[in-house]
């Protein structure tokens, strides 16, 4: 269990907790009242700390190492899964993956950035950070969908499309911007759901869809944090103050509109109950997908363009 | 919508001729790429290049539009359309105070101006960013104007013409900026579905989430020389791979090469071959 700075009270209950654990065990000694008192604080902490999370805590909680990415999902929530590799062009791109699914017997086409899970695949993935090739890959699996008239589940958790000097050599912004074009006229039903980092046009990139969700303790908006205090602040010092004023929490984007809702995480986090998380968005797909199949294709486009048509605050003088 | 004809004579004209008359030839110009002085009234009659080494220097919307339609004619739409900081986003200054100063220095509301003019006689809606309120940065109204111009387009049975100059979204409308890449090319399916040519200018700079919008999604992508066109800026790009970038890299030219401009247009010839690739699409 990694605890992050502001777990740090119960990182202390819990090694106090061992600690008890270990004597108990030790000498033989029944320490089972002061065990379930600590446990019970440990419990009433968590849900404290948890009920009062700052836009910044959540940004971490975003980035938790332990966080379930995209392939754990596809682990739990598909009983079927075959990878599909390459965007026909370039390259297969790893740091966004995707494929043929079947969510309890129901065929999709999953798609979703994919973060390494140690040193050695983080380097493999990018850091989840897309390079065009990903984004072409990630349209030709939708075109496919498209084609055989099966829905897509799009899972967005990028710090960012890649900013390399081969990315712009091929187009990354082209490769965006054909993304956002397609995915608006696309006849099967779209979900999108941001597991963890929603940043910018490298999000949005694979984000346009009939329901736009976010789990609880994510972010979606224009620009990091800390990249935002570099650029208005001039330092890197002001990413709290960023993250407050950025409104980029799930409860800000679902109040403005910006998404369709919010997806809660287990007390804790989604790292700390990774297969109930599995199970919660499991049954949001199904369930949504089940209301999308009933609008007619014409009609779910036209509201699709509504939606973000609509986007936007300004006033008539 | 409000008739505003001839405004650039009212806001531009005017003025200029005034400036001329207190300092006949006194305000020079001097060029950033070659260090060439010229009067502000013979760049201004060179189309703002430089006579000696072709630089094409910033200008804003009122200027492509006196290039652009004929007689300098040409009605503003949508003009009444004015940002709000419903985030009431504060770094080292309120947003607020940053609109504010961007309009008085510029008369401007935001950071688009849409007009409807003639060019060689056949009409078109051009939406024009202007680069010098704060930094052409696509906030919602930039992101509404489009969408209003596309309606108008579809409306009237028009085509669409964007020239973008822009360092990419406006941080302080946060997500409602991001969301406006989505918007844009949300409407621009529509003006696809209804035929009607979309043809987008590229200037320097166009970077960011324009880029990875509505700059890249024309039925031409054409740009001026030598502009900066990019998704990541050059500093960003730098940092990550820690090298020097190849001398052209994400200009105009550069990106002919790689094949996501369809041509390279001098600001001189601008009009004529817009007018005839109007007449291409025969609309
Ligand atoms: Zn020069």
């Amino acid at each position: 269990m990694q605890f992050l700075d502001f777990e740090k009270p119960l990182e202390d209950l819990n090694n106090q907790l061992e600690k008890i654990k270990a004597i108990a065990e030790k000498n033989h000694v029944d320490m089972s009242a002061s065990v379930k008192e600590l446990e019970a604080s440990l419990e009433q902490t968590r849900k404290h700390i948890y009920e009062n999370l700052t836009p910044w805590q959540r940004v971490q909680l975003s980035r938790h190492p332990e966080r379930p990415y995209t392939n754990y999902y596809i682990s739990r929530v598909c009983n079927k899964f075959t990878e599909l590799f390459g965007d026909r062009n370039v390259a297969d791109d790893k740091a966004i993956v995707g494929g043929f699914a079947e969510i309890d017997g129901e065929p999709v086409m999953i798609i979703g950035h994919q973060k390494g899970t140690n040193t050695k695949m983080r380097q493999l993935r990018n850091f989840g950070m897309a390079n065009p090739e990903g984004y072409r890959k990630a349209l030709r699996l939708m075109k496919l969908a498209e084609k055989f008239d099966r829905p897509i589940v799009t899972l967005i958790d990028t710090p960012g499309a890649y900013p390399g000097l081969e990315a712009e050599e091929r187009g990354q912004g082209e490769a965006i911007a054909r993304n956002l074009f397609e995915m608006v006229n696309l006849r099967v039903p779209v979900i999108c759901i941001i597991i963890g980092e929603g940043a910018s046009g490298g999000a949005l990139g694979i984000g346009i869809g009939d329901r736009v969700v976010m789990l609880e303790n994510t972010w979606y908006t224009v620009i990091s944090p800390e990249n935002c205090s570099t650029i208005l602040w001039r330092s890197w010092d002001f990413k709290v103050q960023a993250a407050e004023q950025l409104h980029l929490t799930s409860r800000d984007m679902s109040g403005f509109g910006l998404v369709d809702g919010v997806l809660p995480e287990p007390v804790g986090g989604a790292h700390s109950q990774p297969e109930a998380m599995a199970a919660s968005l499991k049954e949001y797909v199904l369930k949504t997908l089940t209301e999308l199949k009933k609008i007619n294709p014409d009609k779910r486009i036209e509201q699709r363009i509504e939606k973000f048509s609509k986007m936007g605050f300004y006033e008539e003088v | 919508m409000s008739s505003t004809w001839f405004r650039r004579i009212k806001k531009g004209i005017s003025t200029e001729t005034k400036e001329k008359k207190e300092a006949p030839d006194g305000l020079w110009h001097k060029c950033p790429e070659c260090r060439t002085t010229v009067t502000q009234t013979a760049l201004k009659e060179n189309l703002y290049l430089c006579p000696n080494c072709n630089y094409h220097n910033r200008i804003n919307a009122i200027e492509y539009f006196d290039i652009l339609f004929d007689k300098g004619e040409y009605k503003e739409l949508f003009d009444n359309i004015a940002p709000k900081d419903e985030l009431h986003f504060v770094d080292v200054k309120p947003y607020a105070a940053r609109l504010k100063s961007a309009q008085k220095q510029t008369g401007l509301l935001d950071a688009m101006t849409v007009g409807v003019g003639e060019v060689e006689g056949k009409k078109l809606v051009v939406a024009c960013m202007n680069f010098n309120f704060i930094g052409g940065s696509m906030g919602s109204v930039v992101g509404e104007k489009i969408a209003r111009g596309i309606d108008h387009c579809i409306k009237h049975k028009l085509p669409f013409m964007i020239i973008s100059k822009s360092g990419g979204a406006r941080m302080m409308e946060s997500a409602f900026s991001l969301m406006q890449m989505a918007k844009t090319s949300a409407k621009l399916t529509q003006l696809a579905h209804a035929k009607l040519p979309y043809i987008s200018l590229m200037t320097d700079p166009t970077t960011g989430g324009v880029t990875a919008s509505f700059a890249m999604l024309g039925d031409i992508n054409i740009a001026e020389p030598k502009a900066l066109i990019g998704f990541a800026g050059p500093r960003i790009i730098k940092e990550t791979i820690k090298k020097d970038l190849p001398p052209g890299f994400q200009r105009s030219e550069f990106l002919v090469e790689k094949g996501f401009l369809d041509f390279v247009i001098n600001r001189k010839d601008l009009k004529r071959k817009l007018s005839d690739v109007m007449d291409w699409f025969g609309k």
